[in-house]
């Protein structure tokens, strides 16, 4: 079985060349993919069409992009593909041992059982809109903030607050998103050929990794040592997911591990599209002027001064606000890869995957296919109006979230977040770029993808708003 | 119009039974959306329409008879 029919990618970085770390020679399209993956993996689709493949040392990456080979992706049966085993830049930051995802079977269970069913959305909209409050109480009337800082950090504290508790998060300060930030950082592509590389990113990870275990064992003992002191133990409303994972019997190092795959998810997606959402915003002023129209539409006092509260809105529909979002996610898609290990032979469209290949999908080639979404490359809130619905007529190409069964179990909790943030900031502050707004942009040397700093913007509070 | 659910898809939010409970029930045994009335009234499009645009994993659609 061999995969001659399906066309490689042309090469466009010379695997031998003198800029290649020694420790990646040879390694095929690995060098392109640690310095610019989106042109890369566009490529594969203008030379080879709707299969196409390229290597990552000793790994065949096959990269199916257009409806009808996403659905096969995202339809394929879960044992026949591995995620795990796909990501090999993830082992080292959530520790050995760490699952790296569940089951859908599992996820089901997970999702029936706790943080993310539909009934605890509700809380979660509270503490949500709670955490951007207190996030912005400082602000004053002016000033500036880095959107990768501010979001990232936001961000650490809705993810912690709703999936762990909020005792947890109230023990947590910006350092945590510091370190965590570090941690993200060190998923350099390199970790196809070793994730434990003696490379200055891999021991920044390590480190940051350490770090975080350390905070996490201070807090376990500041909790150990509070239930002893307190007759009967820690109060039942002051508990939360940690002591659970402590009164099994987990160790600092475990309970880290956890956390930060718990949180993995939905912290540098959520962050990310937060900012580039923004960016979009300030990109496009007529949509933005829509938007904070819309809002203060919906937030206006009635006749009796009664107003929604953005926990409750952030709930419902904001069909402005909710097309800006999803056409920021079409364009900005915060995995721009979604990838497989074939585990055993698999019909593709035909065509045999051998078992040992990568399968790959990819949300940010699919999500611009110019035959789905006329002016692919264009800003274009209203392709989300009826009757258009660009997402909803093109399912298995309109992939920020994924699709099928893994298709992100979180979307309705991000939406929600989202649509909670903009909701209050919008409605308190307007913004202006403060650099041009062709500089903001990403950072593609890390698997795991950061809006590149500074992504500077300046705040006002709005007339009428009184600090 | 024709109600469609693929329950090879479904991940049992049920979100859909907030919008239009008359329309969509869930198997808790299998953990998935049932449709309870295929062809709703043409008055129920509103909240079956929000029902599919919202569906988290993407599993609903309205056919056009």
């Amino acid at each position: 079985m061999t995969l001659a029919d399906v066309p490689e990618v042309s090469t466009a970085i010379d695997d031998q060349g003198a800029e290649v770390p020694a420790i990646i020679k040879g390694t095929g399209h690995l060098p392109e993919m640690r310095v610019d993956p989106i042109a890369l993996f566009h490529r594969v689709r203008e030379e080879c069409g709707d299969v196409g493949r390229f290597r990552l040392a000793d790994k065949q990456v096959v990269l199916v992009t257009g409806a009808e080979a996403n659905e096969a992706f995202f339809r394929a049966p879960e044992d026949v593909l591995d995620q795990a085993a796909a990501y090999p830049f993830m082992t080292p930051i959530f520790g050995r041992g760490v699952v790296f995802d569940a089951s859908p079977e599992e996820r089901q269970q997970m999702l029936k059982n706790q943080a993310l069913r539909g009934e605890m959305m509700r809380g979660h909209a509270r503490t949500i809109e709670a955490e951007i409050r207190r996030m912005v109480a400082d602000w004053g009337d002016e000033g500036e903030i880095d959107l990768l800082d501010f979001f990232a950090e936001l961000t650490i504290y809705t993810t912690s607050s709703c999936l762990i508790g909020k005792p947890f998060r109230d023990q947590l300060d910006g350092s945590f998103a510091e370190i965590y930030h570090r941690l993200e950082h060190g998923t350099d592509a390199i970790a196809y050929v070793d994730p434990y590389a003696d490379i200055e990113s891999f021991r920044i990870r390590d480190q940051a990794r350490e770090e975080l275990v350390a905070k996490v064992q201070a807090i376990i003992a500041a909790r150990v040592a509070r239930a002893e002191s307190i007759e009967g133990g820690i109060p039942k409303q002051d508990r939360d997911l940690l002591d659970v994972l402590v009164a099994v019997g987990y160790d600092a190092e475990m309970v880290t591990g956890i956390f930060i795959s718990m949180m993995f998810a939905g912290h540098h997606t959520s962050s990310g599209t937060a900012s580039w959402a923004m960016i979009e915003l300030l990109r496009h002023p007529d949509v933005m002027e829509s938007v904070v129209a819309e809002l203060d539409g919906l937030y206006a006092p009635d006749s009796h001064g009664a107003a929604p509260e953005v926990s409750f809105q952030a709930l419902r529909s904001i069909p402005v606000l909710e097309a800006a979002l999803k056409e920021t996610l079409r364009l900005h898609p915060p995995l721009v890869i979604l990838m497989r290990l074939v585990q055993e032979d698999f019909d593709l469209l035909g065509r045999t995957i051998p078992a040992g290949t990568v399968l790959a999908a990819s949300p940010r080639v699919s999500n611009r296919i110019e035959e789905d979404f006329p002016k692919a490359d264009e800003f274009d809130p209203g392709r989300y109006v009826d009757p258009r619905q660009e997402d909803l007529q093109n399912r298995w190409t309109w992939i920020p979230f994924g699709a099928g069964k893994h298709r992100c179990v979180g979307n309705a909790f991000a939406m929600m977040q989202l649509k909670a943030i903009f909701s209050v900031i919008l409605r308190d502050f307007t913004f202006e770029p403060v650099q041009p707004l062709d500089s903001y942009r990403d950072d593609f040397t890390k698997m795991v993808i950061q809006l590149a700093q500074p992504a500077r913007v300046r705040y006002r509070r709005r007339a009428g708003e009184a600090s | 119009m024709r109600v469609v659910a693929d329950t090879g898809l479904c991940q049992g939010h049920q979100l859909c039974q907030g919008e239009a409970p008359d329309v969509f029930g869930f198997d808790a045994d299998a953990d998935v959306v049932v449709v309870l009335h295929e062809h709703p009234a043409e008055e129920r499009r509103p909240d079956v329409a929000a029902a599919v645009k919202y569906c988290p994993a993407f599993a609903l659609s309205i056919e056009e008879d």
